[in-house]
């Protein structure tokens, strides 16, 4: 049963990054606008928000000082989207230009303010967030030791913004409106939604939730930022797709890419998976060999938002 | 005259027209950050990321070259994946795997002549780069998923495969990287090496001269590239027209692949002492290929230019370690470039509108 905990507490170090990057994705792809500069954003939010943890660590520590440094990391990662969000709507120009340049900008930015500030590129930082143990809940049988200890506050906030996008984007106005400009801007525009204002507002989300998704990333699994999110940004690009742009299928692959994390990292810890005669790069590949297959079976009808990298031009109604 | 405003309207040239603007702009901003982080060098040191290349006489013209050529083979893959409407973001598996063939053949086929075991070895990484791009096209084609995801999974399963298989076969446990290749697989320097006094140099740039002019004609002389593209402009038209869009599909992936594999097998065959590592980080060749296709516009020509221009300032970002700038301010200057393409669209238009007023003055003058 012990392992069975492990699993599920280490799962979420993995899952909870990917599903709150992942959902800003849908966010802004619902809207009409591809956003591959999740990997960026998450730098810029994870770089800011470690920086302040840096910097403020000496007068405050423990959850304060993080959710503190989450709300940093997401207003990084919604200014940031702006320049995505220019460049995309109101230059109309290919989605991907702006994306690369981002992602090109963040890691690069990261390290040379990093270096110039305090010579090194990898900013120090102390771990004092982790739980190990909620107090009251984490006494529960079976659901306390699952979800209850051994965790960070970023998966509940990971979990709330799940729960959050899933009623926003399927039931408000507001999500109405975004898949609409994703699906038929012009039909939208014609019964008065303003197109660019909703792809902005979509690409700010996914913005703040990449930027926080940084933070998130890096708090449990290192004491350091190295101006490198490890992928983790074209990995729920990823988990967008495989989640067909859907919120509740995206928490479904964010947590199958998750587990199949979990035993390729930590399957040494795992003692039926230990005996196996396979090496640790096999393990390494299965979570992207899983999902190949996975998608190769599944990806028949792709449920893509159909204006999804269209330039909407007020013009060519 | 008439002529003349022919040449402003003219597509080509309003491109290069908003491409330099775009640098202009990426080296003032740089030029500001410069500044910002220490005044009194920036001047100089603009002056040097400008020099780039040309800092060191013929051996910095030798660095760019030798940095060039990856790029420019990844590049050549991206843009031509562009060109058919594909976003193959997984440069960087296939340039692993092409680089990882051509070593293998380099260090294990040593029973080939000299003359043809490099040859054979660069065959190599042609071949395994192909074949890691055919599996996104091949899934994209045949079951419709996204070769987007498909491509980004590759590309980690590129990394961790070669990974295994370096350890397995022609590993240097010593310094956790390959053994070194011998001299019959090294890639011909062609005297190049007293030419430009880098002993890094050979005819690598060649080859990647001769992908650029072959992907050229392939593009804009043959029905098969006029197949690709139609691909690219509109998938359904195309297959209304009679084209297999299928069959296209899986071409160009396989075509780009083949391309960034060469590419990794011109950098690892190049005897300048760099070695493939064991370290679970993606080939960054890759998605500097992705940079150079947007910055060459998906030309062949452009992306050859693309892919110099962004070597010689990265020459340059090394030169100005010299004055304690970090070399990372390079990679910020190419990424304003990069996002200043996007105004590209602007640009053309304001160029269009000019030239249209002129025309209309004189019209009115007259």
């Amino acid at each position: 049963m012990d392992i069975f905990y492990f699993i599920v507490q280490q799962t979420m170090f993995f899952a909870i990054p990917l599903l709150i990057v992942a959902l800003g994705g849908m966010f802004a792809e619902r809207s009409g606008v591809v956003n591959i500069a999740l990997e960026g954003i998450m730098v810029m939010g994870a770089f800011t928000s470690i920086f302040f943890i840096h910097f403020m660590q000496d007068k405050m520590s423990g959850q304060l000082l993080l959710i503190l440094a989450v709300l940093v990391a997401g207003l990084t990662g919604g200014i940031f989207s702006l320049l995505h969000a220019f460049a995309s709507i109101n230059l109309k120009a290919d989605q991907t230009i702006s994306g690369t340049a981002l992602n090109m900008f963040a890691p690069a930015f990261a390290i040379f303010t990093a270096r110039m500030i305090q010579t090194v590129q990898q900013v120090q930082f102390t771990d004092t967030f982790f739980i190990s143990k909620v107090p009251v809940l984490g006494s529960i049988p079976v659901i306390g030791p699952l979800l209850f200890r051994n965790c960070y506050i970023t998966t509940y906030i990971g979990i709330g913004i799940a729960i959050a996008a899933e009623i926003v984007i399927n039931h408000t106005r507001f999500g109405l409106r975004l898949r609409s400009c994703g699906e038929h801007p012009q039909a939208a525009d014609s019964v008065g939604i303003n197109v660019y204002k909703i792809r902005y507002a979509g690409v700010v989300i996914s913005g703040v939730l990449a930027g926080i998704g940084g933070l998130v990333f890096v708090v449990p699994t290192s004491t350091n930022f190295n101006a490198t999110v490890a992928g983790y940004g074209f990995l729920a690009l990823a988990v967008l797709i495989f989640g067909q742009w859907r919120t509740k299928r995206i928490i479904f692959a964010a947590f199958f890419f998750g587990i199949m994390k979990t035993f390729a990292s930590a399957y040494s810890g795992i003692p039926f998976l230990k005996g196996l005669p396979i090496s640790n790069e096999v393990y390494k590949m299965i979570p992207y060999i899983a999902t190949l297959v996975i998608l190769t079976i599944s990806s028949k009808s792709s449920q893509a938002p159909r204006a999804e990298g269209i330039p909407y031009d007020k013009g060519s109604r | 005259m008439k002529k003349k405003h022919n040449l402003l309207q003219s597509k080509g040239t309003s491109s290069f027209f908003s491409v330099i603007m775009a640098i202009v702009a990426g080296l003032l901003f740089g030029f500001v950050i410069l500044l910002i982080s220490n005044y009194k060098n920036a001047f100089p040191a603009l002056i040097t990321i400008i020099k780039g290349g040309f800092t060191n006489g013929t051996s910095g013209l030798g660095q760019v070259l030798y940095m060039a050529t990856p790029i420019i083979m990844t590049g050549l893959s991206v843009g031509f994946a562009f060109k058919t409407g594909l976003f193959n973001i997984g440069a960087s598996g296939q340039f692993t795997t092409g680089a990882f063939v051509a070593v293998y053949i380099g260090i294990k086929w040593t029973f080939l002549p000299s003359g043809i075991h490099w040859i054979v070895a660069l065959l190599g990484a042609i071949i395994a780069g192909a074949l890691w791009g055919m599996v996104p096209g091949i899934l994209k084609a045949l079951a419709n998923v996204n070769e987007v995801i498909t491509s980004i999974m590759m590309n980690y399963i590129g990394i961790y495969l070669v990974n295994m298989l370096i350890v397995k076969s022609i590993y240097d446990p010593l310094k956790n990287q390959t053994e070194s290749v011998p001299k019959s697989a090294i890639i011909p320097r062609g005297g190049l090496e007293q030419l430009f006094d880098v002993k890094n140099m050979n005819i690598g740039i060649f080859i990647a001269i001769f992908a650029v002019i072959l992907i050229y004609i392939v593009l804009s002389k043959t029905t098969f590239g006029y197949e690709l593209k139609a691909c690219g402009h509109s998938p359904s038209a195309s297959q209304y027209a009679g084209i297999n869009d299928k069959r296209n599909i899986i071409l160009s992936m396989v075509i780009a692949g083949a391309l960034a594999g060469l590419g990794g097998g011109l950098l690892y065959l190049s005897g300048s002492g760099k070695y493939m590592q064991v370290i679970d980080i993606l080939a960054p060749e890759g998605f500097n290929g992705i940079s150079v296709a947007l910055l060459g516009m998906s030309n062949p020509i452009g992306i050859l230019f693309a892919g110099l221009f962004i070597a010689h300032i990265k020459v340059g970002g090394n030169n100005i370690q010299l004055y304690n700038y970090s070399a990372e301010i390079i990679d910020i200057i190419i990424a304003v470039i990069i996002y200043c393409g996007a105004f590209s669209l602007l640009f053309k238009n304001l160029i269009h509108k000019l030239t249209r007023r002129n025309k209309l003055e004189k019209e009115e003058g007259r």
